[in-house]
């Protein structure tokens, strides 16, 4: 009788060991999978922190030199990875760092979870020390926030989180946590969440659509299709492919769908939008059929779009239904995980050949190389144009590598002649266009994918916008390539000035410091280009190296990335010069 | 295009920060919100946002597909004022003498179908429910005699047809 007792207690007492709700936090992601998290730590999160080093084997924690270079560690991460990234911030200045990349994951569709420390809830709105309103703040950037003042919320809460954060169109969710819900205590019981009664992230599947796709591409003679990252974030590669090989389609991608299709694919026909290739864009305006498949029809994409592809008849897949009609009217939309839509498409296409009109591709293509892209590759000016060094990393890297590229002139070459063989290579800020991405997303993708090179491309604007992540690099050692093709402008803003301003050059103007001295105060190996023949050895040695590694290249100073749509322009009014 | 007057109904779920979340996609894309009223339903614990705007269509879907994406709502629709029943309700106060003095006011009570709320040695109350136009009108008619204090609430509404929303719920947790 007694022995019985005595289990019965024990029994209770398991059940009733209570944790803190900072332990609950750390508990919770682990429960989620979670391995490698990213952040800063301060006041309002300290109890967490406590709690991280208690459970440093299970999750390690990077500790960046900012917060927004936790959060664009956290999108690296993702975006190679597929998984979702975790950034970790205090209160305040802490939590408002990181609104950039919250609001750069939500316009390019990045499972991230951001958790914000924040003052005690009885200190809530009393203008505490460090006591912003992140709520507020990050509500029209992120996919679902939420703010947690008892501990015994915290499983719960950030189950739905990393539920919201991933499924369907992935995007930010933020979860702020009062100082007294980490303090406080609750049973820890950890359940993930599969279904939220109010959400439904996969629209059903809707087989007249398909049907009424296929009719209309059967019957196309110019069909063309535009892929996003929808392609990439719903692991579609292989349906993709055998889509647009059965139809025979020529193919272009939008900035964030590149990689989805190996660039030497045959029915792959470059990139669209303002700094796209040319055919792409001329034929845009001449297809009888375009057929979006994940992407959202971004202005940069579309031009002026009372002239966009007026002639053709539309078909679009995406996952999101507010996409549909937002930018461009469809005639048929497909709502879906792309994976399901396209792998229901398939047998319902003819297997067709389009010779005449991929050759327009092709004589298009040819076009451009004679006007632009030769010269880009074999430059007869004094220094090297940016299109030579992404040729040269190309011949080391043989297509193998992720390219993290940041915003402006280099971002659009890289995208241009790099050269992708796998999906999930090419990592960039697109939608949001944030100067400053590249150097700690490039830290995220090394660590999400560790058996992969990883080179960073950055403009020598760029570079100094989060040069502090070279910190990170320094204490973590993660043995990331970094490239700066320094052309001492801010040659985006400048090429428009050049352009459009008169050649009045307000402010692009940069005294740079000495970069390669940077890199080596932070333990980092350096070297600068500033010769063509030295560039391929100078490379080699780079992608050679076994820890990370910091190569400037001078290039050309008032070099322009051509071809390129004026913003308001007709697509096809693409100029080459 | 033109614009027209539609009435938004959201059912969702009773979440704090869903009004700033559904608010911010109006400020977003400068559009004026001319009445929000938010209530709980005949379905327990689901919420309606009843939203007045003068958008054009077009920007009506759109905005219709911004608001069903946020996570805690079940549902939007939109309406013209031909496709639901509205009203709005109003309040006046006004100077407890003038009821005696002016034997006209009487008349514009009777008249408009108000309703007397309260009276007191100071001053009376009078509440009206109806279109925006009756209310006006009635506004109109009393604002010579002087009015103390007015105000008007958002419109309230219900659709014609039938709203599914419980089958909804079903649906989407099966």
């Amino acid at each position: 009788m007694e022995t019985i007792t005595k289990t019965k207690r024990k029994v209770n007492q398991e059940r009733t060991v209570k944790i803190s709700g900072a332990e609950a936090v750390v508990k919770s992601l682990i429960a989620e999978g979670v391995d490698l998290i990213y952040g800063y730590p301060g006041g309002a999160i300290m109890p967490v922190y406590d709690e991280l080093y208690k459970y440093q084997k299970e999750l390690h924690h990077v500790l960046t030199r900012h917060e927004q270079g936790a959060i664009h560690a956290a999108q690296g991460y993702a975006r190679v990875s597929g998984k979702v990234g975790v950034a970790i911030a205090t209160s305040g200045p802490g939590a408002t760092n990181l609104v950039t990349g919250i609001a750069d994951a939500q316009i390019d569709s990045t499972p991230i979870v951001c958790i914000t420390g924040q003052v005690g809830s009885n200190l809530l709105g009393s203008d505490a020390f460090q006591e912003t309103d992140i709520i507020s703040i990050s509500t029209p950037v992120t996919k679902w926030n939420c703010q947690i003042t008892k501990a015994s919320e915290i499983p719960e809460i950030l189950a739905k989180a990393f539920y919201i954060a991933k499924s369907g169109r992935p995007g930010p969710v933020l979860i702020d946590i009062t100082k007294d819900a980490q303090f406080g205590e609750l049973d820890f019981h950890y359940k993930k969440c599969n279904e939220i009664r109010s959400y439904s992230p996969v629209p059903p599947l809707d087989i007249s659509k398909i049907a009424a796709a296929a009719e209309i591409i059967n019957k196309a003679k110019k069909p063309f299709v535009v892929f996003g990252q929808g392609v990439t974030l719903g692991n579609a590669e292989t349906e993709f492919k055998q889509f647009i090989e059965k139809a025979e389609i020529p193919s272009a991608s939008t900035l964030l769908g590149l990689s989805a299709l190996p660039t030497r694919h045959n029915l792959n026909v470059g990139m669209v939008g303002m700094h796209g290739h040319y055919a792409p864009n001329v034929l845009t305006n001449e297809c009888d059929v375009l057929i979006a498949v994940g992407m959202r029809f971004d202005d940069r994409v579309t031009g002026n779009l009372e002239t966009y592809a007026k002639q053709a008849k539309i078909i679009h897949f995406d996952i999101d239904p507010a996409e549909i009609d937002k930018n461009v009217k469809t005639d048929v939309a497909v709502l879906g995980d792309v994976k399901d839509t396209l792998a229901e498409i398939i047998p319902l296409l003819n297997e067709s050949k389009h010779e005449n009109w991929l050759k327009q591709f092709k004589d298009l293509y040819e076009i451009e190389h004679k006007e632009v892209i030769k010269d880009q590759l074999n430059s007869n000016h004094e220094k090297m144009s940016m299109a030579e060094v992404i040729e040269a990393l190309n011949v080391e890297t043989k297509g193998e590598a992720i390219i993290v590229s940041d915003v402006g002139q280099h971002q659009m070459i890289a995208s241009r002649y790099t050269n992708f063989n796998k999906p999930k290579s090419k990592i960039t800020s697109g939608g949001l266009g944030t100067m400053g991405f590249a150097l700690p997303a490039s830290i995220g993708a090394k660590m999400g994918a560790p058996d992969r090179e990883v080179v960073a491309i950055i403009g020598d604007g760029g570079f100094q916008m989060n040069i502090q992540e070279l910190g990170t690099i320094l204490q973590t050692k993660v043995p990331v390539k970094i490239i700066v093709l320094n052309n001492e402008f801010l040659g985006m803003v400048r090429q428009w000035q050049e352009l459009f301003f008169d050649r009045r050059y307000a402010s692009t103007v940069m005294t740079n410091p000495d970069f390669v001295k940077i890199a080596e105060g932070y333990g980092i190996e350096g070297n600068r280009v500033s010769k063509r023949e030295n560039l391929n050895k100078a490379i080699a040695e780079m992608i050679a190296s076994k820890e990370s590694y910091f190569l400037e290249v001078l290039v050309e100073n008032e070099g322009n990335v051509f071809p390129m749509i004026p913003t308001g322009a007709t697509v096809s009014d693409v100029r080459l010069k | 295009m033109k614009k027209e007057t539609y009435t938004i109904s959201v059912y969702s779920e009773n979440n704090l920060g869903l009004l700033n979340r559904i608010s911010t996609i109006f400020l977003k894309r400068h559009l004026n919100i001319e009445s929000l009223t938010v209530s709980n339903t005949e379905i327990e614990n689901v919420s309606r946002f009843i939203i007045v705007v003068n958008i054009t269509e077009d920007q009506m879907k759109k905005i219709i597909g911004q608001i069903e994406k946020q996570i805690e709502v079940i549902k939007a629709y939109y309406h013209t004022n031909d496709e639901s029943i509205y009203i709005q309700a109003a309040l006046f106060k006004i100077k407890s003498k003038l009821l005696f003095e002016e034997r006209q006011i009487q008349n514009i009570i009777k008249n408009s179908s108000a309703q007397i709320v309260t009276v007191s040695p100071e001053f009376f109350v009078i509440e009206k429910s109806g279109r925006k136009e009756e209310i006006e009108s009635l506004y109109n008619e009393l604002l010579p005699f002087g009015i103390m204090q007015f105000v008007r609430s958002g419109r309230i509404s219900v659709t014609k047809e039938e709203m599914k929303i419980s089958e909804i719920l079903k649906k989407q947790l099966n």
